[in-house]
């Protein structure tokens, strides 16, 4: 087994060029001839487009086009589409224009295009496109935009509602809470996010009229979903003929899985003029413009017996789509997030309905864990508050309803089956490894300081491994969800790895180099991973959801095991016996019985120097390739455990103390999960204290639009952390793991939420916990 | 109209015609194709700009290239030796893992550069301080911390045994 194969601490291959200013970012490819564009936008959160003047930006010096959405209507090309309509939830999905046709209908909307010699000269002629807005009442607030007389946002979606669905059994669910002796209500607002990944987003597009074809660069998580959009959807034009290139993408976190009308307009403005068009966004535009997260409003009740044992769970969201739906639309919001509903626990009856709204507001996508915090806070909050209702000990209470470890796989009422877990085990490692015995004196010493301190839990499960595709059928994504690996050999020895999911910090460089590593026992330095790129890549559903290692990681082991099955058949060929005499381990084919031995190197070469081949039976080459698709989904789940201090004088909360424990499965490098679920989890403090976003709720401004208004975590408003694991091997795909990217994301609202309400004593309060909202809270607990 | 504008950066002497109101993130990613300095922000926040001005870290983003006249200027490509050997803050992030997208990692490095210039042997309370103009996405900063650390301690062993 090479060092550096599976479990290995390897450190990463990718880091050198990083760490040597090598990367090469979207924002860093230039081509010869470039132009750049700059987008007008709406200043306006809903208005009529009266009239829109191009003339006088037209002749602007260095001015190439200003493109506006009846020249997309002369070309024929179609909005941008949604991807996703949720089985039973009776979507309607509004016509998403690339470039306003008459309306705009949320900050940042785009409504004209400028492209230019110039960044600057860009900007300048965009700034003196004329457009007349009439401006129109605005709904920012999805519980408003459902009520009646609300402003509508698109004449053929009635009263703003594009989804209504339900999961679960309603008729049992209400038995379950008839019979109750104990019911705990609440309502719940998930905030906002705005995801804000580090590199905003960027597009090179590049025309080749010899060919009629278009190569894009850009910031995406899934450059083939991008391409079948712009291509099959919006263009018009034959997949090959549109290669989408992701370079190395600086973070994603769900905001690069959609495909945004940027993209489109970029390539088919680089087609129209026949030059390179490069466009930027400026950090404003990010905070505008990427799909935002989360945004539920929810009531929540728990029915439980008198052991204390839940009966029941019913929970009605209303979900802010904001005013289009993008590429994943309402997924997040119905089976991301109703399907985890039971946590850890048997609840026999659960039933959720979710009302889509529609609001003058950016659109809402994927942002990490997509649908599972909004789930786990939800259930790790009710469960706190029926602790402290019924008087029953928050632990004990968990642990008299988790589903037991032997009780897998396990179907819950609301569609999934739990493959494998130990919740007990995982929450008994948590209870040693945040020493939670010693938290009473640990609160001694804060209060000694004039801090109150408190001890929140999260016990989260998350559904990673997107996804079996006849599942994703049939819930209504408009993709399937396996995913492939290529591997392909030079004669000398060097493996490329092509996979069809992609980086955006991850690491898959290092981790699915390990994978070959461990399984052709080939040294790690020869073996390149390459994604990203669909003029090289055969297909591919990207990296989102937890699922590279899971799906994609699965795809490159499944592919290694058919190189060596035709490997042995080269080596028995070259050594002379029966196939079913060759031995393959560590990288070395042996027959049994005998001295006889070859190594991967060799049977490598003579596959390509077939000169002594058996090629009466075999084709020459070694080259092999895989499409995974997964049984079921994966069951992370861990338990973790927070600390806080509030100051009572200024409501300030900071987190004193995080460990995170979680089962991953098996785990290929440590070192790369670790960052993970440090990543994580900070994810999900910025989302439990720091971070909301949030609009004007007359004029629907967006009031966080910079870095200056929106409160990113900081490396002085955090501790480090604590990591530890429990394994319990996925059954069902050949690496037994389960995905790591998102957990900490999912768990730590909760933890951190709960450790505040056991400070203060309070029974809820809505994240961002802010210092304002925080005083509040204590001055209510205290009248 | 233009200005010439002239610096050494990375030990190399550079001069370009540029408009008076070019930056010099503009004039480092733009006119010397050095794109490993990185635009994260339109505000001075984010800090995946940061570059040595004299040895001084300071947001390129909020320089013009025009006050740099004469400056020796380092970037993230200038912080390795010539053989290539990484700085030890670029070995202590490999180490510990103190990057993952990488995107904000030049700037984090010749921050926590800067700030071992200023404070050889800082507590994890110093290094947080210090980091707090530099935004990070992916790692939650812990590594980073470590990494920070990890390489103080390398570099005053260092600077320790050249006495």
């Amino acid at each position: 087994m090479p060092d550096d194969g599976i479990g290995a601490r390897t450190l990463r291959k990718e880091d050198k060029r990083f760490l040597t200013g090598r990367g090469r970012y979207t924002a860093d490819i230039n081509r010869p001839g470039q132009i750049y564009a700059a987008f007008v936008r709406s200043p306006h959160a809903h208005a009529a487009i009266r009239s829109l003047d191009t003339a006088a930006a037209s002749a602007m010096p260095g001015v190439v086009a200003v493109l506006t959405g009846e020249d997309l209507k002369a070309d024929g090309v179609n909005g941008v589409p949604c991807g996703f309509s949720p089985t039973g939830g009776n979507q309607k999905a509004p016509t998403r224009p690339a470039l306003a046709q008459g309306r705009v209908r949320f900050v940042g909307d785009l409504v004209a295009m400028v492209v230019a010699e110039t960044l600057d000269e860009a900007r300048d002629a965009a700034e003196a496109v004329a457009v007349d807005y009439d401006p129109l009442p605005a709904v920012v607030d999805p519980v408003k935009a459902l009520a009646d007389g609300a402003p509508l946002l698109h004449d053929d979606v009635p009263g703003n509602l594009t989804v209504d669905w339900n999961l679960g059994d309603a008729d049992a669910t209400d038995a379950a809470f008839a019979k109750a002796a104990k019911v705990v209500a609440f309502d719940l607002v998930n905030n906002r996010k705005i995801p804000n990944a580090m590199e905003p987003r960027a597009s090179v597009a590049e025309y080749e009229p010899a060919t009629d074809s278009l190569t894009l660069y850009t910031t995406s998580q899934n450059p083939h979903i991008t391409r079948l959009l712009i291509a099959a959807f919006e263009m018009g034009i034959p997949e090959g003929r549109l290669r989408v290139v992701a370079p190395d993408v600086g973070g994603g976190f769900g905001s690069k899985i959609p495909h945004y009308p940027e993209e489109l307009l970029v390539t088919w403005a680089s087609r129209r003029v026949e030059r390179p068009v490069k466009w930027i966004a400026e950090r404003a535009e990010s905070f505008m413009s990427d799909a935002h997260g989360r945004d539920h409003v929810t009531h929540a009740e728990l029915a439980l017996d008198a052991d204390g044992k839940f009966l029941g769970l019913r929970v009605r969201t209303i979900a802010n789509l904001g005013a289009y739906l993008s590429t994943f639309g309402a997924l997040s919001t119905t089976y991301l997030y109703a399907t985890l509903l039971s946590g850890q626990y048997v609840i026999p009856a659960i039933h959720c309905n979710v009302r889509g709204a529609l609001t003058n507001t950016c659109p809402i996508d994927a942002e990490r864990g997509a649908g599972r915090p909004e789930a786990t806070f939800l259930v790790e909050r009710i469960v706190e508050i029926a602790a402290a209702e019924t008087g029953i000990d928050r632990i004990d209470l968990r642990r008299r309803n988790f589903v037991p470890a032997d009780a897998f796989p396990y179907q819950t009422p609301v569609a999934l089956s739990y493959d494998s877990g130990d919740y007990e085990k995982v929450l008994a490692k948590a209870l040693e490894v945040a020493d939670v015995a010693g938290f009473e004196t640990r609160k001694r010493e804060s209060a000694a300081r004039g801090k109150r301190r408190g001890l929140g839990f999260s016990n989260y499960i998350e559904a990673c491994g997107l996804a079996p595709s006849n599942v994703a059928g049939a819930i209504g994504a408009g993709i399937a969800l396996y995913e492939t690996a290529e591997i392909r050999f030079a004669p000398t020895g060097a493996v490329s790895v092509y996979a069809g999911t992609k980086s955006q910090g991850q690491g898959h460089e290092t981790t699915f180099a390990q994978i070959v590593a461990s399984r052709l026992g080939l040294p790690i330095d020869q073996i390149d991973v390459i994604e990203g790129d669909t003029g090289t890549v055969q297909w591919g559903h990207g990296t989102y959801g937890s699922r590279s290692l899971a799906v994609g990681g699965s795809a490159i082991a499944k592919t290694c095991d058919k190189i060596i099955v035709k490997a042995k058949r080269v080596a028995a060929h070259l050594m002379e016996s029966a196939v079913e005499d060759v031995e393959f381990k560590d990288g070395s084919f042996t027959v049994a019985g005998t001295d006889r031995k070859l190594s991967m190197g060799e049977v490598i070469m003579a596959s390509y120097v077939s000169h002594n081949f058996p090629t009466d039976e075999l084709e020459p080459g070694l080259d092999e390739r895989c499409f995974y698709d997964p049984a079921n989904f994966t069951y992370p789940a861990g338990c973790h455990v927070c600390e806080i201090e509030v100051d009572e004088d200024t409501g300030f909360v900071e987190v004193v103390k995080f460990t995170a424990v979680d089962d991953f499965g098996e785990v290929v490098n440590p070192m790369i999960v670790e960052g993970q679920v440090h990543g994580g989890v900070v994810h999900g403090i910025g989302q439990a204290l720091y971070e909301g976003c949030q609009y004007d709720p007359e004029t629907g401004q967006l009031l966080t639009g910079s870095y200056m208004d929106y409160t990113m975590p900081r490396a002085d408003n955090l501790p480090s952390f604590t990591v530890g694991y429990t394994t319990t091997p996925c059954p069902h795909n050949p690496l037994g793991v389960k995905g790591c990217g998102e957990a900490g994301a999912i768990a730590a609202p909760a933890a951190v939420i709960n450790a505040l309400c056991d400070a203060l004593g309070i029974r809820h309060i809505d994240m961002p916990a802010t210092p304002m909202k925080v005083l509040n809270a204590m001055q209510q607990a205290a009248e | 109209m233009t200005i010439t504008v002239s610096m050494t950066v990375n030990g190399k002497q550079v001069s370009r015609e540029v408009e008076p109101r070019t930056l010099l993130v503009q004039f480092l990613r733009e006119k010397l194709n050095l794109t490993g300095t990185h635009v994260g922000c339109d505000t001075s926040q984010c800090g995946a700009c940061v570059v040595l001005i004299d040895g001084v870290s300071v947001k390129s983003c909020t320089a013009l290239a025009a006050q740099c006249e004469g400056s020796e200027v380092t970037t993230i490509e200038g912080l390795a030796a010539a053989d290539g050997t990484l700085h030890p803050m670029q070995e202590a992030f490999r180490t510990h893992h103190g990057l993952q997208c990488g995107f904000c990692t030049p700037g984090m490095v010749i921050s926590a550069v800067d700030l071992l210039r200023v404070n050889p042997d800082p507590s994890e309370h110093d290094v947080r301080k210090w980091l707090e103009g530099n935004i990070c996405r992916c790692t939650g900063y812990h590594n980073i911390v470590k990494a920070v650390l990890d390489a103080a301690q390398t570099m005053r062993g260092t600077a320790v045994a050249a006495e």
